[in-house]
């Protein structure tokens, strides 16, 4: 069926029939390649409306008044809704996913610009959007807090006058580690270094913009939702709590999803306006936000200004990690984490070393910016965890003249030092680090660049090499540690074996191009030998999927990927007594051969998991006690997450006259795991080295002192092309999960975590000449070239 | 207004509002969807069809531009029930993952190569340049491509 390739140690038993695991095109690209994907914007429906909001020009101003007549009056408008009137509803607020509110639609203040005012429901799309020209809203102008580190100075404006007893603009305080042992080893070190870092606010972008279909049945009264979730189930129980709607009366569909990179896991605004439309017409409403809305509004990434110190021998023996954090989380907190961790995993920031002591504060502000916070790939903060503690290493392998490969080599946890418990408390569950440094280092020819370096610049060319080394801490999460407002981090997985031996396979979690409907077919077909052509994977839809918490933190693999394989071990074992009953022999008797299962000694003596199926569903006797049928349906909930790492090298050539660069070659090695389709697993690492190379060199959500978003269009938000990118070189080490089902751990986002410091750290190598030991990103032009004459400042 | 043009082949008369977007109509009215609109300002490339054999961006041409033209959308590419060699291309080499930009891509490629049989990797790197892709990396975008060059390329001398 497939090619058996990647199969590692310990995971030898299947190989003599390969069914699983194996590069095997995409089940989903069919439909795809001929335009026939179906994205929540291609639903049209019978007498569909259209939905389109009324934003804020300002970034924080009282409303006075709102005069909506002229648009009622438009003969395509069917309603004009203001916050006032979600207000008289009790909708006019909705809770955050991290407790917090956020407000549906303004009410008394606006807080950052674009913030919703005002919706149109009109017959056409293009009749909502002149409507929405007619709406005249009057705003007292309020001075905006745009600057973080200005948030909580005393007489700041504050933004959020509508929580109770709020009197400045603190969002919470947060820290781990041990503050008193880290400053012990801070003080007794050869070395300190010490870098002021800044992580700007960044979006995912996903190339299509978040949008919905709200259907309200009246007479059913149930409400469709089909809508661009990444959690589709944890919507649905979001909307009850609003809404009001039982949750049985509401079904949450995500149909196919044009990139999610966690843009499309809260709850926007427009979504619920949308359903309040419904439920109030009565007709289909769809809301499609445009690129400049979901740039300005939606779910931002990063923005984190952080002070990295690191303590160190003289020699290079890394002792302690300290940082101080102060975090931009917008006007309204809507970071999705699990709810105890505010900063996410962010924790991890002591990265692939072993150390003496670490220790982190973190402050959080709320700011006239957009919320959002966890978003881009980012695997709950990792992206800052990582860029943190990989640029400070850098910084003290220039202070020391160290190399940077060395540097790291010299750090890292051992082997055998796995179960690995960090200083700040994460138990990283197995890792072989050296190697992948070395695969790494092999495959970009380390050495010999080197000396191409050092002839470059000779000559006065700027050439840099950067090493990146992370660990991610992904799959969340353990129940007992891990939930988003309530709802543990579990995730569902229902198999059922047809007749004719033909499966369908429904998982909770929800894919935004990541080919579960491949991925997930391949592990159900690894584990109960039915190919996986013939296995069907069903996700994003609430009335026909088991619970569970979605896809973000690179969690699909970690999670539903062990309750794929579980709930197919299950349905084995119940095959397994079947089988037992129609060759007459006790069920200890039997061996399983990958898609039968025979009598031990004699292989003659065989029955086919299809032969199975239709036992199970037909007339005959079943053994004593079991039912007909032949599915399971399962829960898992994890252990512990799942630890990927992996060992990132680049090359950069710098224009020592314009300062453009240029990243010549890219060499990737991840250790995800088990790797069941290698080609998907490439494809993720791919595209989140474009991501970092973007974030590195181009991408950044800015504002004017004013409040005014600089980056709401991709004219000015600038993402990478074919162009700017090179032909990235992947490689890869198998180091097994041990708690994991399939030892598989999650790598959808490593690659966007694990590639900005690369990058960074190669230009910084480019410009050690100029004694640039930290420039901020988005390294542009303009601000190499001002690295170059020492004078570099942070971005923000 | 009333606009008249060929799509995919087949005559189509429909009334329009003056201001509507080719990739509006295309979707909305004659349901065509796989030609997906990303961006409101010709950077994301999503929306490429052909007008005349040319890939133009249909979210910066009106319905009524295209009146008396030739427009082709990525649903006309398969003709008999066989794929173009490019929509294999991406299959084989993975060249997609949502699927969001791969019509706008597929049709960009397919021009490229009825002009360029076999591009090189810059060439193929330039041509799509005017799009975005944020899951690929567009290294196996240009595989794809290469891939059905190769095929087109190999079906030639057999």
């Amino acid at each position: 069926m497939t090619a058996v390739e990647d199969r590692p140690a310990g995971f030898v038993d299947n190989d003599q029939k390969p069914v699983g695991y194996g590069r095997m095109l995409r089940k989903e690209d069919p439909r795809f390649i001929r335009g026939m994907g179906r994205y929540v914007d291609d639903i049209n429906l019978p007498g569909m409306l259209h939905l389109a909001i009324l934003r804020s020009p300002v970034a924080h101003a009282r409303i006075i008044s709102i005069d909506t007549r002229a648009a009622e009056a438009h003969p395509k408008v069917k309603a004009v809704v203001t916050g006032a009137i979600l207000a008289e509803k009790g909708l006019a607020w909705m809770p955050t996913l991290s407790n917090d509110v956020q407000a549906v639609l303004a009410t008394d203040k606006v807080r950052f610009q674009g913030q919703e005012v005002a919706f149109v429901v009109a017959e056409d799309r293009y009749a909502a959007r002149d409507a929405l020209e007619l709406i005249e809203v009057e705003y007292d102008i309020l001075d905006p807090v745009m600057d973080v580190r200005k948030a909580l100075e005393p007489g700041a404006p504050l933004i959020r006058d509508d929580l109770e007893g709020k009197k400045d603009n603190h969002c919470f305080d947060w820290e781990t580690g041990d503050a008193a042992a880290t400053e012990a080893v801070f003080a007794k070190a050869d070395v300190v270094v010490s870098e002021d870092i800044v992580y700007p606010r960044v979006h995912p972008a996903p190339m299509e913009t978040c949008g919905c279909v709200a259907d309200f049945e009246r007479v059913e009264g149930k409400l469709t939702l089909w809508t661009t979730s990444q959690a589709p189930h944890a919507h649905r129980t979001v909307y009850a709590l609003v809404s009001g709607l039982p949750e049985h009366k509401i079904r949450v569909i995500a149909p196919d999803i044009g990139g999610g990179f966690g843009n499309k896991v809260p709850i926007y605004p427009g979504y619920v306006c949308a359903i309040v439309a419904s439920l109030v017409i009565g007709k289909p409403v769809k809301w499609t936000e445009d690129r400049s809305e979901n740039l300005v509004s939606t779910g931002f990434a990063r923005d984190y200004i952080m002070r990295g110190e690191i303590a160190a021998t003289k020699d290079g023996k890394i002792l302690a990690i300290r940082t101080n954090v102060l975090a931009d989380h917008g006007a309204f907190n809507g970071t999705a984490a699990p709810i105890k961790y505010p900063a996410g995993f962010f924790g991890v920031f002591t990265g692939s070393y072993d150390l003496e002591a670490a220790y982190c504060k973190m402050t959080a502000v709320y700011t006239n910016k957009a919320p959002g916070g966890v978003a881009y790939a980012c695997s709950f903060r990792i992206t800052e965890a990582v860029y943190l503690v990989e640029r400070i290493v850098d910084c003290l392998a220039y202070q020391l003249d160290m190399d940077p490969a060395e540097l790291r080599l010299k750090n890292f946890i051992q082997p055998d030092q796995f179960p690995y418990t960090s200083k700040t408390g994460w138990v990283y569950d197995s890792g072989d680090y050296e190697p992948a440094m070395r695969l790494a280092m092999d495959m970009i020819g380390y050495d010999e660049l080197r000396k191409e370096q050092a002839e470059k610049r000779a000559k006065g060319e700027l050439m840099g090499i950067g090493i990146s080394f992370f660990t991610e801490a992904v799959g969340a999460g353990p129940r007992k540690d891990m939930d988003i407002l309530g709802l543990g981090m579990a995730d569902g997985s229902e198999l059922r074996i047809h007749p004719t031996g033909k499966a369908v396979l429904r998982v909770s979690c929800m894919s935004q191009g990541q080919g579960h409907e491949t991925t997930y077919a391949q592990i159900v077909a690894e584990e109960i030998g039915i190919p996986p052509a013939d296995i069907q994977v069903v996700n994003g839809d609430t009335d026909n999927t088991p619970f569970g918490l979605g896809t973000y933190g690179s969690r699909s693999t970690p999670v539903s990927g062990a309750a794929a394989a579980l709930v197919a071990r299950k349905v084995r074992d119940k095959a397994q007594i079947i089988a037992s009953g129609m060759l007459e022999v006790s069920v200890a008797d039997l061996e399983w051969d990958k898609g039968s299962f025979h009598v031990k000694g004699d292989p003659s003596k065989s029955v086919t998991i299809q032969a199975i199926a239709m036992r199970a569903h037909g007339a005959g006797d079943l053994p004593e006690g079991i039912e007909g049928g032949l599915e399971a349906q399962i829960c898992y909930n994890p252990s512990n997450l799942t630890y990927p790492f992996g060992a990132y090298i680049c090359v950069v050539d710098v224009d020592p006259g314009t300062a453009q660069v240029k990243v010549r070659r890219f060499v990737a090695v991840d250790d995800c795991g088990t790797r069941i389709n290698p080609m998907i697993i490439e494809g993720q690492v791919h595209g989140g080295l474009t991501d970092g190379v973007g974030m590195a060199l181009m991408e950044m959500i800015s504002f004017d002192e004013d409040g005014n978003c600089l980056s709401g269009s991709l004219m000015d938000y600038l993402i990478p092309t074919a162009l700017e990118v090179p032909e990235w070189e992947t490689g890869y080490t198998v180091t097994p999960s041990p708690h994991h089902p399939i030892g598989a751990k999650g790598v959808g986002e490593s690659a966007t975590v694990g590639s900005p410091p690369c990058v960074v750290n190669a230009v910084m190598d480019a410009l050690k000449p100029f004694k640039v030991r930290h420039a901020d990103m988005p390294l542009t032009p303009s601000r190499v070239w001002e690295a170059m004459q020492g004078r570099t400042r942070p971005p923000i | 207004m009333q606009v008249s043009m060929t799509v995919n082949g087949a005559p189509v008369t429909e009334e329009i509002e003056g201001r509507m977007l080719l990739v509006h109509f295309l979707r909305d009215q004659l349901r065509l969807t796989g030609t997906h609109w990303g961006c409101d300002t010709s950077n994301c490339g999503t929306c490429v069809v052909w007008m005349d054999g040319e890939p133009v961006k249909s979210c910066t041409v009106l319905a009524a531009m295209a009146g008396g033209r030739e427009v082709r959308t990525v649903e006309g590419l398969e003709q008999d029930g066989v794929l173009d060699p490019v929509q294999q291309g991406f299959m084989e080499c993975h060249g997609l993952q949502c699927g969001f930009c791969t019509p706008g891509m597929i049709m960009t490629a397919r021009a490229l190569l009825d002009r360029n049989p076999d591009p090189s990797d810059g060439e193929i790197r330039e041509a799509i340049s005017g799009q975005i892709c944020r899951c690929t990396g567009y290294t196996t975008i240009v595989r794809s491509v290469k891939w059905a060059a190769a095929y087109e390329a190999a079906q030639v001398t057999s």
